[in-house]
């Protein structure tokens, strides 16, 4: 089996080289790939959106689209995990692991766990708010605080985070950062212009259109950062505890 | 721009090198405990590849991401399985 | 042979995602144990997006995030060429690919526990013998 995998990977390998071979050249400035829309993005994503990360701003704003069903897809595999691995009926008894028994507290690392998560929150929400300028936007932030909750968990006890951020809250964020993210376009819909046309808040914010484009970035970009930080919490109280909630790592 | 802060080829080539080799590494090894943490190594130097490539915010997604959300569900899924494979 | 060695020079960024795909693509046939095959499709994802990446480069350009955008004071008005910053397209794509990718990830160890939780293992050969031997 694995020598005939090998057989028909260089095959594959083969195949894709002569494919590669008609590609442009690497970090050429006049590949294809550049010329038609990206200069568009380039040159006039500054004057029109008021952000200079361009990224950002064509991730939010030129494909908002994209992004909000991304932010549903990510919202539908936390869902998914939930209903496989959740339960709160054991029908058959959980395989015996030999783990070692945690009585003593780890002085360590709950002392650094302390220092670190405010440090680590506090850099998410700049993280956010400091996408339109710097690297960054609605994903990094959020993975960047659901991780802390998870640093958490690894230092104390799965419990302790539950305490704090109870499951249901979780799945509350889940579905209300994707209800901002739609709300917003909904509203600017409401307000006579395209689905996600940000430049419709220019009336109700009382600035102009660009600014209006920009603020509506800020917003869409929290609404991805508060389903992300909740699905990433999410997907590891399922898979650490096997689905019971009651013992992580 | 009087600096080019593109194309280092030097460290692009090492970057990727050790990537391949961190990638055979981890679908060889036995433990696979260790194979997640030589994934998390693997997107951690992918990302060091994709910063040189001028890709800050992928960059920035992969180390948060890669490097450190997948790792640590690969491993706390790793804990409730059979920690060693037989290939 | 004196095409070849330009073709391995100037394109060797394509050789190199060309590689991790050969290797995630051969850990998802080859391998037996199922975490294996997890761990050899996000390899190959992350080559994929090696692809794309290494495709949005140009030579002598910086990041795309615009200097001008800052505040920066210059006497006349600022113009912004397309070709002094790196492709912002692949970019954007790959940002979804990846987070995407993560879910996709989520969703497949908890699939993974749910075998082990039903066969006992999760070995490829281990998982066919208890489905032969189950009494169906």
């Amino acid at each position: 089996m694995k020598q005939l995998t090998l057989v028909l990977v260089t095959l594959i390998g083969v195949l894709l080289l002569q494919a590669a071979m008609d590609l442009p050249d690497w970090s050429d400035p006049a590949s294809p790939a550049s010329l038609h829309l990206s200069s568009h993005y380039l040159e006039k994503g500054l004057e029109e959106t008021g952000v200079p990360n361009i990224v950002t701003a064509v991730l939010a704003d030129y494909r908002s689209y994209d992004t909000l069903f991304e932010t549903v897809v990510i919202l539908a595999a936390g869902l998914i995990v939930l209903t496989i691995l959740r339960r709160t009926l054991r029908r058959r008894p959980k395989a015996v692991r030999p783990r070692p028994q945690r009585e003593s507290q780890d002085i360590i690392l709950q002392g650094a766990a302390r220092l670190l998560v405010p440090a680590i929150q506090v850099f998410a929400l700049y993280v956010v708010a400091h996408g339109h300028y710097s690297p960054g936007g609605g994903f990094q932030g959020g993975v960047i605080f659901g991780t802390s909750f998870i640093l958490l968990a690894l230092c104390y006890d799965l419990r302790v985070v539950l305490a704090r951020f109870r499951e249901k809250t979780v799945l509350f964020c889940c579905a209300a950062g994707v209800l901002l993210y739609a709300g917003v376009g909904a509203l600017c819909m409401a307000l006579g212009w395209n689905f996600l046309g940000y430049a419709a808040l220019a009336g109700m914010l009382g600035s102009t259109e660009v600014m209006a484009r920009s603020h509506g970035i800020l917003a869409v970009e929290i609404g991805v950062g508060i389903t992300v930080m909740a699905i990433m919490v999410s997907l590891y109280i399922d898979l650490a505890s096997g689905g019971d909630l009651d013992e992580g790592l | 721009m009087d600096w080019d802060a593109s194309l280092l080829w030097q460290f692009d080539l090492l970057l990727l090198l050790m990537a391949v080799i961190c990638a055979i590494a981890a679908l060889s090894l036995k433990d696979l405990i260790s194979c997640a943490v030589i994934g998390g190594v693997y997107s951690f130097l992918l990302c060091l590849a994709w910063t040189e490539m001028l890709a800050v915010d992928v960059a920035f997604t992969e180390a948060a991401v890669g490097a450190g959300i997948s790792t640590v569900l690969i491993l706390g899924t790793v804990l409730h399985l059979n920690r060693r494979s037989k290939d | 042979m004196d095409e070849l060695l330009p073709f391995i020079v100037a394109k060797y960024n394509y050789w190199a995602a060309l590689i991790l795909l050969l290797i995630g693509l051969y850990g998802m046939i080859a391998k037996n144990n199922l975490m294996k095959k997890v761990i050899g499709m996000t390899i190959f994802q992350t080559a994929i997006i090696l692809f794309y990446i290494s495709v949005g480069e140009k030579k002598g350009a910086s990041i795309p995030i615009i200097l001008e955008g800052h505040g920066v004071a210059s006497s006349t008005a600022p113009v912004i060429e397309a070709v002094a910053y790196a492709n912002p397209l692949p970019h954007v794509l790959m940002l979804t690919a990846i987070v995407v990718g993560v879910g996709t990830l989520g969703v497949a160890l908890a699939l993974l526990q749910k075998i082990h939780r039903v066969h006992g293992s999760i070995e490829e050969d281990d998982i066919l013998e208890d489905l032969r031997n189950r009494p169906e």
